[in-house]
């Protein structure tokens, strides 16, 4: 497991204001190239090849006393050429925003949201962090062409309003061969114009991720602890759809929501048949859901029928559908197939229980916050 | 224990729901003593019993109960806590109704009248075989042709229909070849569909379907004895030519292409198991267990008095069971007319089935161009009309266009009188998302296109069926197959 964060390097640099940077390890790069990028060394030796770069990062420290030199802390080890990261001297902070070798990679573009989920993994913050999306404009723009898929996710990402669709718009003209995934809880797209705002952007492969918690407005209101967001929500799902958008519906497993889930995959088969995707996903032990974890957590094996139910009307249906986040050995053999690796690679991990099951290397594993708590009934598949 | 203090619990955001609800439209049906089925516009539907009825509709059902929220989350009642259930519904009921608006999918082409069958309920009261005046010609085939192609449906299907169609094969030729040009600039979704008894199912036919992809649809009224009986040939080998004519469909065209129906005679309802025996004998993977219809020879010879509706709606129910019973042994078998109930039940959509709409599919689902140039609302009519009674004729080839012939005060008044949600015992019908109207039927045997429907076989037929498919859907064994029948 990797930290995509760490403050503890130490940096000196004649900036206080944080830096986007690209790494490289070419130290012959032209220097017209070497604006934005960070001279990535093992140590540092020869002052004068570092000309041009707008940073050294040194894996291993030495006491000379160089000017915007990085030496990184053992937990950002792992960079390597094409990563980018925010540079953040004089808190000695670097912030790792995109890894070439990631499975995933999101952009945290702010920690504010309009809803309030009781099983949120990423707390919402009401904080001013508008600097975020400006510097992940900048970081896009530092891309390689050619990455698969970039994912946009927070807080609530459209509460940026023209700063979302900057964003989206730079990616689009960035790098025009690579899919966007947003998290977004949809309830903006309640007005027209912002559907179609997104539809205006023209990107050929957009999807929304956007969760649907029950069939029935109160408990998804309760959920996600905002009245009318229910309301919103179907409003901006029919909004998105109107304008031919791509929208995939996520739906959160746990005690407040696998009751009504056979009545849910009906009412989405009923109303929302036109949607492209829905991913019905095991929880992660981390954020809200630690504050709530005797109100949320049920064993998976408990919920089963209800999802296997849930999974075969979807089915009728004709709805593409996929399960994250649960492991097979928990799954009926029916439905391995449409069980993914959902897990980002740098918190994903597997038990020692795992190490002789025979479905391993097709098992989407861990969160690593599953330290916390896990299905009693983990057993290795022979 | 809850959850912690920053956060509100369910019932506080359950609170708006003690104000009560509203209900939006449904109606109900009672099919058993203590059960009730409530159905709404969009042919989602509740499954009650008396008491849990009476307090929904009397507006006291309360949150806490077991139905509150299914029935919130199917659009039966709503309350203050959400105003979404209105778009939602006008959404699905846009779907349910969409076919209506893609306007006649299906053309019939009587190509000839001409048959070596004399079956005792056929329908149409064929011709002898060698009097080509019952063919179509070429001029009125062409002028079909464009017709249909004024239809503006998406995807438009031409069955070729008789008598024997196979028997005026040239035309079948010209026709397809007429509508393949024509299809070059209209890009259709364009299907063709033999109805055949399959004696004159030669290389030269098979090559040709094979090349177009056209489908083939059969009679096969079950084993030996029976078919021969219900349709008899000179030879007395009918039997054995619709056998060798489906392998040979299903071994150069493959298994997909051929379907076969079933008439049923008072002789068929003894004989069930081995009537679809028949079918899974010769691989065949569709059933349509059909009643005789009261047209043509069917009445001269008397066939259709000889079972009233509950003998025809028992052996349904038995036929159905064991089809059933076949698919869950592992054998998958569809029974048609149930697969177009089940997918109006448990799907958003229609399928489009002539008999089972309201306003009625006559003209605008389907239409049939006679051998004559004669246009019909429907088969039934044109069948109405072999029996000297024009009343469904929409007018000729030769002599009206499309919009004189598709706004026809004719059609134009039956379509409007076959609105089931406005005729009298249909309107309050806790059935009728599921089931329809049938305008030529009730003309047919009443002499009213509305017709009364406590004397009419169309609605006891299917209020009989569709009572008895909720009854399988409540059993989830049966339930499971059903599922796999939808279409």
């Amino acid at each position: 497991m990797i930290k995509l964060h760490s403050n503890k390097n130490i940096i000196t640099s004649s900036s206080d204001a944080p830096l986007i940077l690209k790494i490289t390890k070419k130290y012959d790069l032209p220097k017209i190239l070497r604006s934005k990028r960070a001279l990535l060394v093992d140590s540092v030796t020869d002052i004068n090849a570092y000309d041009g770069f707008d940073m050294v990062i040194s894996r291993n420290k030495l006491d000379s006393k160089v000017h915007n030199v990085a030496y990184l802390s053992d937990d950002l080890n792992y960079l390597d050429e094409g990563d980018i990261v925010r540079v953040t001297p004089n808190s000695s902070d670097i912030r790792v925003l995109y890894r070439v070798n990631a499975s995933a990679n999101f952009l945290f573009v702010t920690e504010r949201c309009n809803s309030f989920c009781i099983m949120c993994s990423q707390p919402p913050r009401d904080v001013n962090d508008g600097h975020l999306v400006e510097e992940l404009i900048e970081a896009v723009s530092l891309i390689d062409i050619g990455e698969r898929e970039l994912g946009i996710t927070g807080g609530e990402p459209t509460l940026l309003g023209d700063r979302f669709f900057a964003l989206l718009q730079a990616i689009k003209s960035n790098l025009p061969t690579t899919s966007i995934h947003v998290l977004t809880n949809g309830r903006t797209f309640a007005d027209p114009l912002l559907a179609k705002q997104i539809s205006e952007i023209d990107h050929y492969d957009l999807m929304l991720g956007i969760p649907l918690y029950s069939d029935v407005s109160h408990i998804h209101d309760f959920v996600v602890q905002a009245d009318g967001a229910f309301d919103e929500t179907i409003r901006g799902i029919l909004n998105l759809k109107r304008h031919s958008q791509k929208v995939e519906i996520r739906v959160v497993l746990h005690k407040q929501t696998y009751d009504r889930l056979p009545q849910l995959a009906e009412f989405i088969g009923r109303n929302l048949q036109f949607v492209d995707h829905v991913a019905l996903m095991g929880l992660e032990i981390t954020g809200f859901t630690r504050a709530n974890l005797e109100e949320l957590w049920i064993d998976p094996l408990e919920y089963m029928d209800k999802l296997s139910e849930a999974v075969e009307i979807l089915a009728r249906f004709k709805i593409h559908t996929s399960i994250y986040n649960l492991q097979r050995c928990l799954l009926p053999r029916h439905l391995w197939g449409i069980a993914v690796k959902s897990i980002s690679d740098w918190k994903n991990k597997y038990y020692e229980e795992c190490d002789n099951c025979a479905e391993k290397h097709n098992c989407g594993g861990f969160f690593a916050s599953s330290d916390i708590k896990r299905s009693d009934n983990i057993a290795a598949i022979k | 224990m809850g959850l912690s203090n920053k956060f509100k619990d369910l019932e506080s955001y359950s609170e708006v729901l003690s104000d009560g609800y509203q209900l939006l439209p449904f109606a109900f049906h009672k099919i058993s003593p203590d059960k009730y089925i409530a159905t709404n516009i969009v042919g989602e539907y509740l499954t009650v019993s008396r008491d849990t009825l009476k307090l929904l509709v009397n507006g006291t059902l309360l949150p806490s109960h077991p139905i509150y929220n299914d029935a919130k989350s199917k659009h039966f009642i709503m309350d203050r806590d959400s105003d979404t259930a209105l778009d939602l519904l006008a959404l699905k009921y846009r779907t349910k109704q969409h076919p209506i608006s893609e306007f006649t999918g299906l053309h019939i082409f009587v190509v000839s009248l001409r048959c070596d069958y004399t079956c005792k309920y056929c329908q149409v009261s064929r011709k002898m075989e060698d009097v080509d005046k019952f063919d179509m010609s070429e001029e009125t085939a062409r002028k079909a042709v464009a017709l249909a192609f004024e239809s503006p449906s998406k995807s438009i299907k031409i069955e070729f229909q008789g008598g024997e169609p196979l028997l005026n094969f040239p035309i079948i030729k010209f026709i397809v070849s007429e509508s393949l040009t024509l299809n070059i600039k209209e890009n259709r979704v364009l299907q063709f569909v033999i109805t055949s008894n399959l004696t004159f199912l030669s290389e030269e036919v098979l090559a040709f379907c094979k090349l177009h992809n056209i489908y083939i649809s059969t009679s096969l009224d079950g084993p030996e004895s029976i078919h021969n009986k219900n349709r008899p040939r000179p030879n007395k080998d009918g039997y054995q030519k619709t056998i060798d004519g489906i392998r040979a469909v299903q071994s150069e065209l493959g298994k997909d292409r051929i379907a076969a129906l079933m008439t049923t005679t008072s002789e068929s309802l003894s004989n069930l198991e081995g009537i679809v025996d028949e079918y899974v004998q010769n691989d065949l993977h569709a059933i349509f267990l059909r009643p005789l219809s009261p047209y043509g020879f069917a009445i001269k010879t008397k066939q259709v008095e000889k079972y009233n509706v509950d003998k025809w709606s028992n052996f349904f129910k038995q036929g159905l069971e064991y089809i059933i019973k076949l698919n869950r042994a592992g054998y998958f078998l569809r029974e048609q007319y149930t697969s177009i109930i089940l997918t109006k039940i448990l799907t958003p959509t229609d399928p489009k089935y002539v008999d089972l709409q309201s306003p009625s599919g006559i003209g605008i689902s389907a239409v049939v161009y006679n051998y004559d140039g004669d246009v019909y609302a429907s088969d039934e009519a044109r069948m109405l009309k072999e029996m000297g009674d024009e009343k469904f004729k929409l007018g000729n080839v030769h002599t009206d266009d499309y919009i004189e012939l598709f706004s026809s005060d004719i059609l134009l008044d039956t379509l409007e009188e076959s609105i089931a949600e406005s005729a009298p015992m249909c309107s309050d019908c806790g059935l009728i998302t599921y089931c329809g109207s049938d305008p030529v039927y009730h003309y047919a045997t009443q002499g009213d296109v509305v017709g009364k429907k406590p004397l009419s076989f169309y609605c006891k037929k299917n209020t009989s069926i569709i009572e008895h498919i909720f009854e399988l859907l409540e059993d989830p064994g049966s339930r499971k197959v059903l599922e796999s029948w939808v279409l």
